[in-house]
């Protein structure tokens, strides 16, 4: 209901949009010049129609439309492939989708693999002329079987009543499918089972079955019927074999000689084993290949080329909406299930997407137990323990009490501060951020704090002193250029898989580009703005304070933008890594349950995020620098 | 007593392909209290070596260099400097970047906030306290330069090029503002300029210096300044004996520059 309205919105939407662009371009006249870049200012309109196109792009290739406009049409799509699926092998026998019959592909492999292991064998000098001969002389044979198969006057009468047996049977198929009588009325138990099962069955989307494969329409069980009765031909053709006595001899002539062979020879004359193994499986496959004589199939051919026509023409609407709804792919039975096969199969259906976002968002379900984005309480004296280190306890004077001989102990002063520091006490408590969404953002958060603090004035007296920026300057062009990641493992091992390593893994990026953005600054301040701030008399750190820093703050907040895009997507990639909790943690999951929903609710949270932070930063280089390339 | 003294300035600058470079030679001369001393000269000539050393943001290779009876060792607040483009301090504003200063000497706020009214009210920048530097025009730039250099009250005032990017129109006013502050305060000034108008109409005492090795040429003693305090500018521009001597020192600079050219073609 919402996607169809949905739907309807965005054809308004852009229909309006380009009519309300149509009207303006008239109006037009101050910027009538092209190349004039007034041109591109202004355009919402052009937004709307861009993010709608963006919008239903996405509706019509999840195929979530076909999905609102109709709901069944998934299930009828999957019993004509139920169809489809059943009648595969017996299609593939005759040049329908194929370019030859089966049996002359076969014979024609067969002929060449035939001589080329005679050709093989003769030329072989580490086998025997006796065993060459004997071996070749099998070959001849297995070649010499073909015709028995392949001779209508050798074909058997009870094959050829099976095969006309069978053939009526499609043929009454193909008569009664376009009529009424078929299906025939289900029987009472039957229908019981059938209306059992529809009870049961869910809803087309993402609800751990991705098809309902239960017809749900009456067109739809006639495609369930027919692959049902086509299911039971093709298995009943398969197992005739066209083994006339004289084949029958012959094959068991072949076969004994083989025996005969294997038998005289050791275990260790692996080639003459490995080529009597080959010679027998070859015989095998002829053996069981449904091999038929040119004409004998030629009735058959034709029942079942008229059955496909006449379902082709049948599936009417079914067919319509597969072409149109169906973009990129289509649905396709396997066994008893049917599955999305196409765009639908990777990319979600933005119904069953949001459901799924608004369901991860409830904190008590949010992601393998861990909510989105949630708080809870939290003891003020635990975040004190967690601050405060312990040795803070440890490096005060005395000692730590030692119980009584009442079996006592009475807390001394360096106990109590103990207490504090290990966070054993009780306070009142305040909400406290928690989520994967918190965590990812907690350690980009982090990780640019420790770099821009180290690194800014590093980075400024590198851009200012010789020494520094000789001394440091190996350190961090030796491990800058090298991608973030390829450190993950040697920081995830040093410093754990949980937060300190991703922590210190982000402060590496961050640091470097802190360094470089800050010394670039430092150093780039013009030599006037010094010489006058000298002789205003100012000392060396009022003009540090005062006058490089100030200049160097565009540079710096820049550098931090940067560091925030590198540090957002080296976290992402390292909570893929390992770890337990954050955005990209979640990714990762969902890949291997293959969620597609959940995998992409990830990309758009990564992407809002990256967004939300570039935004501040963009806001606070305005707010802080309003003279930035006004200078 | 607090005259500016130089004795035997040189000044050799060694470049990295291992030239030396003679940017000052025996630069000797004697500056009075209260003197205002324009330097004219082609470029390359060392007038701006000549101003850093003063400022003390060079130190000479020898020679020495005095004022008030102390050499000049370094960069001090009773020099104080006038860059060409300003050299304002953008992140502040007008009013903080004159009270740059004082605020750097922990000067109490409340009679920092008087005194950088009432400079600001002298350079004509009355009401402009709270706007961003850079929003100003270029001679607003350099008023608010001025404004920062005077309110520390130093004993000289070096100006290096000041008006060199402005307008005429602009520059004609600033000129009067120069003279208006050197009457008003009477404080020693040296202006380093390119233009031979301007180097007439500002200088009690104007210094012409030559390149290869930068030298004092020739010096001159004009009654220009003192009669630009009361007369128009551009009166003074039309005078007879105004004009002769502008042509005097341009022929003399167009015969350096073409001795430059000559050296450097032969």
């Amino acid at each position: 209901m919402i996607i169809s309205s949905l739907t309807f919105l965005i054809i308004f939407a852009v229909i309006g949009a380009i009519l309300y662009g149509q009207r303006l371009i008239k109006t037009e006249k101050s910027d009538a010049v092209f190349g004039n870049p007034e041109r591109s200012k202004g355009g919402i309109h052009w937004v709307i129609v861009g993010s709608s196109f963006l919008l239903f792009l996405w509706l019509y290739y999840s195929w979530d439309i076909a999905k609102a406009f109709y709901p069944k049409s998934a299930n009828e799509i999957c019993q004509v492939a139920k169809v489809r699926e059943s009648m595969l092998s017996l299609k593939y026998l005759f040049p329908i989708d194929e370019r030859q019959h089966k049996s002359t592909a076969i014979i024609h492999r067969e002929n060449e693999n035939i001589q080329n292991y005679i050709t093989e064998i003769s030329s072989n000098p580490n086998l025997s002329e006796v065993d060459k001969d004997a071996y070749i002389n099998i070959l001849e044979k297995i070649k010499l079987s073909i015709p028995y198969l392949t001779d209508e006057k050798y074909l058997e009468f009870e094959t050829k009543k099976i095969i006309d047996k069978l053939t009526n049977r499609i043929n009454n198929l193909t008569n009664v499918f376009p009529t009424n009588n078929f299906p025939p009325a289900l029987t009472l138990d039957e229908e019981k089972i059938l209306n059992e099962g529809l009870s049961k069955q869910l809803g087309w989307g993402a609800t751990g079955m991705e098809i309902p494969p239960l017809p749900e329409t009456k067109l739809g069980l006639k495609y369930h019927k027919a692959a049902e009765e086509l299911t039971l031909i093709s298995d009943e053709f398969f197992q005739i074999r066209n083994h006339n006595p004289q084949y029958k001899l012959l094959t068991n002539d072949i076969k004994s000689d083989i025996k005969n062979h294997r038998d005289k020879l050791n275990d260790n004359q692996e080639l003459e084993i490995t080529l009597l193994k080959e010679i027998n499986k070859l015989n095998k496959r002829i053996q069981f290949a449904s091999i038929f004589p040119p004409t004998t199939l030629v009735q058959f051919e034709q029942a079942v080329r008229n059955f496909d026509n006449i379902q082709k023409i049948e599936q009417g609407s079914i067919a319509t909406k597969d072409a149109l709804l169906f973009p990129g792919g289509t649905i396709v039975s396997s066994g008893p299930t049917c599955a999305e096969d196409g765009p639908g199969r990777w990319l979600p259906k933005p119904s069953d997407t949001f459901r799924i976002f608004a369901d991860m968002l409830k904190p008590s379900v949010g992601f393998k137990f861990v909510p989105l984005l949630w708080y809870e309480m939290m003891g003020v004296n635990k975040i004190v323990g967690f601050i405060l280190p312990d040795w803070i306890a440890d490096i005060i004077p005395g000692k730590y009490p030692i119980h009584s001989s009442d079996g006592q102990v009475k807390p001394n002063f360096k106990s109590k501060i103990l207490d504090i520091v290990t966070g054993n006490f009780e306070a009142f408590k305040i909400p406290v951020p928690i989520g994967h969404i918190w965590d990812s953002f907690l350690r980009v958060f982090l990780g640019l704090v420790f770099g821009i603090i180290l690194g800014v004035p590093l980075g400024i007296f590198m851009g200012l002193n010789r020494f520094a920026k000789g001394f440091f300057d190996p350190l961090v062009e030796l491990y800058r250029p090298v991608p973030p990641l390829a450190w993950a493992p040697l920081v995830i091992t040093v410093f754990g898989i949980d937060n300190v390593g991703k922590i210190f893994l982000l402060f590496m990026v961050s640091l470097s580009i802190m360094i470089i953005s800050a010394r670039a600054g430092a150093s780039g301040t013009q030599l006037s703005k010094i010489h006058a701030a000298h002789s205003l008399g100012a000392s060396r750190w009022q003009i540090l304070r005062e006058v490089i820093f100030p200049n160097s703050l565009p540079e710096i907040l820049t550098g931090i933008r940067v560091a925030v895009g590198m540090c957002w997507g080296t976290l992402v990639a390292a909570e893929f890594l390992a770890g337990t909790t954050g955005i990209g943690f979640v990714e990762n999951v969902a890949r291997k349950y293959m969620q597609y929903e959940v995998i992409w609710i990830t990309i758009f949270v990564m992407g809002m995020l990256g967004l939300l932070f570039d935004i501040t930063i963009r806001k606070i280089i305005d707010k802080t620098i309003p003279w930035r390339g006004k200078g | 007593m607090s005259d500016l003294v130089s004795q035997d300035l040189n000044m050799i600058f060694k470049s990295p392909k291992g030239e030396t470079v003679h940017a000052l030679k025996d630069v000797t001369f004697k500056l009075k209290k209260g003197e205002l001393l324009t330097v004219l000269g082609p470029s390359g000539c060392g007038k701006t070596t000549l101003l850093n050393i003063t400022a003390g943001f060079l130190k000479p290779t020898s020679g020495i260099i005095t004022l008030g009876g102390n050499e000049i060792n370094g960069p001090g607040v009773e020099r104080g400097m006038v860059f060409q483009q300003g050299a304002l301090f953008e992140w502040l504003t007008v009013a903080q970047n004159v009270n740059f200063g004082l605020r750097m000497k922990k000067v109490d706020p409340a009679t920092t906030e008087k005194k950088v009214d009432e400079w600001l009210d002298i350079v004509g920048l009355k009401g402009f306290g709270n706007t961003p530097t850079y929003q100003l025009s270029g001679g607003m730039q350099q008023r608010v330069a001025l404004a920062r250099c005077l309110i520390n009250d130093p004993e000289l005032i070096l100006m290096d090029e000041p008006l060199g990017a402005l307008d005429a129109l602009t520059r004609e006013k600033m000129q009067s503002l120069v003279l208006k502050i050197w009457k008003e305060t009477g404080k020693t000034i040296i202006l380093i300029t390119h233009s031979v108008e301007e180097a007439l109409l500002l200088g009690e005492r104007v210094y012409v210096m030559a390149p290869r090795p930068g030298r004092i040429h020739k010096e001159y003693n004009l009654p220009f300044a003192l009669r630009g305090l009361n007369q128009d500018l551009r009166e003074i521009k039309n005078d007879k004996e105004f004009v002769s001597k502008r042509e005097e020192i341009l022929s003399m600079i167009w015969d350096m520059e073409e001795e430059i050219m000559g050296k450097e073609t032969g």
